[in-house]
């Protein structure tokens, strides 16, 4: 059993990269992410860890270093938020298409206008096809744990992705948490030094980045496609070898009180541990509802989803983003992923607590009634904003 | 004449080609004939980081390439910020032995609009951290991949698609953008301009480039004829035109103290080098008579830095 320490968040996150013994860093300062790039700088300025350390001029070459450094063969590291990722978004696409793994903290933060530096996950959905492997995490020991499993991951030659741990901004970032240290001789064993397939490097040279005609594009696109459709197996079976590190076993879609319920709730991030607490309150007014938080992001997880919700009859689905002029993007994916099914529940959703409105486990029972009354009245494919002041 | 400006020994220069031939730039392209001999001049001990533009679009179509060394593209404004990358990332893996040390020079090209437009801030900033790289752009005076439209490094006068000569419009209302004062504003250690039409001193100035530690910016004129309206056997008699009237000086600012590569006592008119190129054609000889007078201007400018020596 490793230490187990009280410690904020983004501290925690720090040292996990540290723990990594990445290789380059960059980044710039925005919030909720600052605690992390503040850390590391500290980290770095004390020679605890040997890394490269950038404060460059903007986000998008924040990511553009990475993806140099991570195509000249470095284990690199990057963080950012809301406006930062919006800048740096063009390069996601781009590092996903080359290939190129690296690690990502977003500190999920509202996408402006009107500026909001809370906590929601529009900037997330803003990137949500850019072809990483995309996690959204619940608490700090998540966050803390898939860094390590994120580098693992994305540097394994079967997968080669670069890898997104979306964690709420301050819900997450800036509170103190326990967090169970992993030894770092258990790291170096779980997380060996990067060994990149190609690197650029003159005494084999390659060329990344070319560009594709008509004629071949889409066959680059398909190999993309299938190698992070493919990447599933190989995220399991990392969850399983750092279960059996540490005793935590993480899964694509994890359930609470989910077997026998005919109402589940559909989370995903740091709403799970309220929605928890609801579950809870209901579950002892004799209520039949449980819980279904989705981990894995991207590449969608649709078996698990399917076997873990299709019993039920009603999912009430709560989005932290809204797709304007559509519903909530979470809402959305479930539609698609059960229209197949000859018996699928129905679905209600919800989009709250963006901007970082506060969602207290009430409001989640507040949420679960609603849906119920309208499912009843035969509305089942509601949609609404949650708590909006009219 | 010096002898480093002597066109004949290009002959001492290396047979081998790191740019191979079969690339797909136009006839008498000056950027082609730029990166080949920047190449010769560094050899095989080199990464590039390349952005988008014609550079990467004759040389790259999948599954082909014309590199013969690593060579990456990226996006069109962010090639200064992924050479950083490539070079923080040499110099951590050596220090961390996990690749054998050795001299591995970071080159970072861009055209004059993924340079003096849109690459400038990711520029600036490679320049400020101080990276150990070159950084070289080869300015053809416009967006010559999208069809000839301005940049900021497009000349006074010239008529582009987008800055087209008209009945209200002569052409680009702007003056160039003087790039090599920006980069040199920045202290880095050097900044050179060159011209494929003088390949010795071009080749020269990459390697003191590639020697002097830190960061170093090459500022490349690059004769163009599909974009410049030029036959394409002017280009190397553009190139010097474009030296001897003084519209492109050759020189270099080594750790802020200027030198004029060639000084010609007697600057040739502005009007020899303006007459062969179509995007000038509209130009009337008052608006030539103020280039002349401009340029005359600036070049004095250089001289007189050049005495002072910063």
């Amino acid at each position: 059993m490793g230490k187990r320490v009280g410690m904020e968040v983004s501290i925690a996150a720090a040292e996990a990269v540290k723990q990594c013994n990445v290789d380059v860093i960059s980044a710039y300062p925005i919030t909720p992410q600052t605690h992390i790039v503040e850390k590391l700088s500290e980290l770095v300025a004390n020679g605890e860890l040997d890394a490269e350390f950038f404060c460059v001029e903007s986000e998008h070459s924040a990511l553009s270093v990475c993806v140099g450094a991570a195509a000249a063969g470095a284990r690199a590291f990057t963080c950012t938020s809301s406006q930062g990722l919006a800048l740096m978004s063009e390069i996601t696409f781009i590092a996903s298409g080359l290939r190129l793994p690296m690690l990502m903290i977003l500190a999920n933060r509202t996408l402006s206008a009107p500026l909001s530096i809370w906590n929601d996950h529009s900037d997330a959905m803003m990137i949500r096809d850019c072809g990483w492997i995309q996690f959204f995490v619940e608490n700090g020991q998540e966050v803390y744990d898939h860094v390590f499993i994120s580098y693992r991951l994305g540097e394994d030659p079967s997968v080669l992705f670069p890898v997104i741990i979306n964690m709420d901004g301050f819900i997450l970032s800036h509170v103190i948490e326990p967090i169970e240290l992993i030894e770092q001789e258990k790291i170096d064993q779980f997380l060996p030094p990067y060994q990149p397939l190609y690197r650029l490097h003159p005494d084999r040279p390659i060329t990344m980045g070319a560009y594709a005609l008509p004629s071949i594009f889409m066959e680059t696109k398909k190999a993309q496609e299938v190698a992070l459709r493919s990447s599933i197996p190989k995220i399991l079976e990392t969850w399983k070898a750092f279960g059996e590190m540490t005793g935590r076993y993480y899964s694509p879609v994890e359930t609470y009180k989910a077997e026998d319920a005919e109402t589940l709730l559909v989370t995903m991030g740091s709403f799970g541990e309220t929605a928890s607490v609801a579950v809870d309150r209901m579950r002892k007014e004799g209520r039949a509802v449980g819980l279904v938080k989705i981990r894995l992001w991207r590449p969608f997880p649709f078996e698990a989803f399917k076997r873990a919700t299709l019993h039920a009859k009603q999912l009430v689905v709560i989005d932290r983003a809204i797709s304007v002029g559509a519903c909530g993007p979470v809402a959305s994916e479930i539609k698609a992923a059960l229209y197949g099914e000859p018996v699928r529940p129905s679905i209600y959703n919800f989009v709250a607590g963006i901007s970082g409105r506060d969602v207290a486990p009430s409001d989640f029972i507040k949420m679960v009634d609603k849906a119920e009354v309208e499912i009843e009245e035969g509305n089942r494919e509601g949609f609404e904003l949650y708590g909006v002041r009219e | 004449m010096t002898e480093t400006l002597n066109v004949f020994a290009v002959r001492t220069l290396t047979q081998k080609e790191y740019f191979a031939p079969g690339h797909r730039s136009c006839q008498g392209c000056g950027e082609a004939l730029a990166v080949r001999l920047v190449l010769k001049a560094l050899g095989r001990n080199v990464i590039i980081a390349n952005a988008t533009g014609c550079m990467e679009i004759v040389s790259s179509p999948l599954p082909f390439t014309s590199w013969r060394v690593p060579w990456i593209h990226v996006a069109f404004e962010n090639t200064a910020a992924v050479a950083s990358g490539i070079e923080a990332a040499l110099k951590v893996l050596m220090r961390k032995g996990r690749i054998p040390k050795k001299k591995i020079v970071t080159l970072a090209m861009a055209g004059d609009g993924g340079t003096a437009d849109i690459g400038i801030q990711a520029l600036s900033g490679a320049l400020e951290r101080g990276h150990d790289f070159i950084y070289v752009c080869t300015d053809n005076e416009a967006y010559m991949n999208t069809g000839i439209q301005r940049s900021s490094s497009t000349p006074f006068g010239a008529s582009t698609t987008t800055s087209p000569a008209g009945r209200m419009k002569m052409g680009q209302i702007t003056w160039k953008k003087n790039m090599a004062a920006i980069a040199a504003a920045h202290n880095i250690p050097y900044v050179a301009t060159a011209c494929p039409s003088y390949p010795i001193d071009l080749v020269q100035k990459v390697r003191k480039a590639a020697e002097i530690p830190g960061p170093a910016y090459i500022h490349i004129l690059s004769v163009c004829p599909t974009g410049w309206r030029s036959a394409p056997e002017l280009s190397i008699k553009l190139g010097r035109l474009a030296v001897e009237t003084g519209i492109f000086p050759l020189y270099e600012v080594e750790y802020g103290r200027y030198h004029l590569s060639i000084d010609f006592p007697k600057l040739k008119p502005v009007k020899e080098y303006i007459k062969l190129q179509g995007r000038f054609r509209h130009l009337t000889d008052e608006m030539i008579e103020e280039i002349q007078d401009r340029t005359q201007r600036e070049y004095e400018i250089l001289r007189e830095r050049m005495k002072r020596g910063f």
